[in-house]
C-alpha cells in the first residue's frame, strides 16, 4: 500500500501546468497540498460524478490531459462511467482511482466489496485497454511519466492509505471562487 | 394539482416533426448530444441523430452521468444537450441540483414524457411520473418549455441561447412522439 500524499506527490512530477486535474474529497484536499492551481477542477458536486465531468472536458478540449483522481467509493457511485468512457475513447483522459477500500469522507466505513472488487479488472471488462494497478510507490515512480504518454482513455488503481488527519474546508472546493478561478484560467489556455 | 389526475379533453394538437428539431438543435449550436434511450424520442431524435455526426452522440449507461458531461462541456464553451426520458430526469435531480442550479451551469436538457397523453397538459395525465415533472422544475426554479407540437418547435433556439447567456439550466419537455 502507498501513502496517499507521496502517491499524489509522484504524480505531480509528471503534471504540467497546462493539464486540467479532477481530484475528488479526501484524495482533493491533499492534491490541493501537493499541487495548487487554478486548473484544479474541484467543483464536481458529488456521488461519483467527477470522472464524468472530466469526460466532457476532454471531449471538449481535446488539446489538453485531463487527469481524474477519484476515489473507490466514487466509482462505485458512478460505475457505469467505466464504460461510457471507453466508449466514447477520448485520448486526453487519465483516470486513477485511488482504491483506500472506505468511504473516507463519510466516516470511514467500508466500502461494498472492499476487498474482494478489482477496479483495474472492472476497467479492462468496460472496455479500457490501458489499464495499470499500482500497490508500490517504486514502480509507480518508473512508470508514470510513460503511462502520462500514453494514448487515452488510461486507467490507473493505486492502492493506498490515508496520509493522516485533514482539515476538511469543503469551500476550498465548491466555492464559487473556485469555479471562476478554474474558467478563468481556462479560457486564456 | 397534488393529487390525481382530473379528467381533461385533450386539446387537438398537430404533429411533432423530429426533423424540425433536430434542425433547430443544430441551429442552437449544440455540438454534442449525451444520451440514455426514451422511447418516446427513439425513432423521431435519436435514431436520426445516431445516424449523423454532426452534433456527435455520446452515449451513456445512466442520466446524471450527462448532467456531468455538459457541465465539463459547458467550462470549455461547447454546447451540449441532454436526450433523455423524464424517468432519467426524476433519477438525477441531485446531480442537476448540484451541478446546474447551485453551481449555475447551463444544462440543457430535452426530456421526453413517457406516458403522457398527446393534447394533455403534463399537469393534468394521468400519469403521476407525468404529473409531477412541472412542479418539481418550479419547486428547483428551473426554467422549462413544453414542445407539443411543431408551432413549439422554435422555442428550442432562443431557450438554449438564452441557458447559455444566463449559465442557468434548461429543460425541453417533450409532448408526444415526434415524427
Amino acid at each position: 500500500m502507498m501513502d496517499r500524499k507521496k502517491t499524489l506527490a509522484v504524480i505531480a512530477r509528471h503534471v504540467t501546468e497546462a493539464d486540467i486535474v479532477l481530484p475528488v474529497y479526501s484524495t482533493a484536499f491533499d492534491w490541493l497540498d501537493v499541487r495548487p492551481s487554478p486548473l484544479n477542477y474541484l467543483s464536481h458536486g458529488a456521488m461519483g460524478l467527477a470522472s464524468s465531468h472530466a469526460l466532457g472536458l476532454a471531449l471538449g478540449r481535446p488539446d489538453k490531459r485531463v487527469i481524474v483522481l477519484d476515489g473507490d467509493g466514487s466509482l462505485l457511485m458512478n460505475i457505469g462511467t467505466l464504460v461510457s468512457t471507453a466508449e466514447a475513447a477520448p485520448k486526453n483522459l487519465y483516470h486513477f482511482v485511488c482504491e483506500n477500500g472506505t468511504y473516507e469522507a463519510n466516516g470511514g466505513h467500508p466500502i461494498p466489496g472492499r476487498g474482494a472488487v478489482s477496479f483495474a479488472g472492472m476497467a479492462r471488462s468496460a472496455g479500457h485497454k490501458n489499464v495499470h494497478e499500482f500497490s508500490d510507490l517504486k514502480m509507480l515512480e518508473q512508470q508514470i511519466g510513460a503511462i502520462l504518454a500514453e494514448p487515452g482513455p488510461v486507467f490507473v488503481c493505486l492502492k493506498i492509505v490515508s496520509s493522516g488527519e485533514q482539515e476538511r474546508d469543503y469551500s476550498r472546493l465548491h466555492g464559487p471562487h473556485v469555479r471562476k478561478a478554474f474558467r478563468d484560467a481556462l479560457g486564456a489556455g | 394539482m397534488s393529487g390525481n389526475a382530473s379528467a381533461a379533453m385533450p386539446r387537438v394538437v398537430g404533429d411533432l416533426s423530429g426533423e424540425g428539431i433536430i434542425r433547430e438543435i443544430k441551429a442552437s449550436g449544440i455540438q454534442f448530444v449525451i444520451s440514455v434511450p426514451d422511447i418516446t424520442t427513439s425513432e423521431g431524435l435519436l435514431r436520426p441523430l445516431a445516424k449523423a455526426s454532426d452534433p456527435r452522440l455520446i452515449r451513456i449507461c445512466k442520466e446524471d452521468e450527462g448532467v456531468a458531461i455538459c457541465a465539463g462541456l459547458a467550462y470549455t464553451g461547447k454546447r451540449g444537450l441532454l436526450l433523455i426520458q423524464q424517468t432519467g430526469l426524476l433519477d438525477s435531480i441531485n446531480a442537476i441540483r448540484g451541478n446546474a442550479v447551485e453551481y449555475s451551469l447551463p444544462i440543457c436538457m430535452m426530456v421526453g414524457l413517457l406516458q403522457k397523453e398527446k393534447g394533455i397538459p403534463p399537469r393534468q395525465s394521468k400519469s403521476y411520473g407525468v404529473r409531477i415533472v412541472e412542479p418539481i422544475l418550479d419547486a428547483m426554479g428551473i426554467v422549462y418549455h413544453n414542445l407539443e407540437e411543431d408551432s413549439d418547435v422554435p422555442k428550442i433556439r432562443p431557450a438554449i441561447d438564452k441557458a447559455f447567456t444566463d449559465s442557468k439550466p434548461v429543460v425541453l419537455l417533450i409532448g408526444q412522439t415526434p415524427s
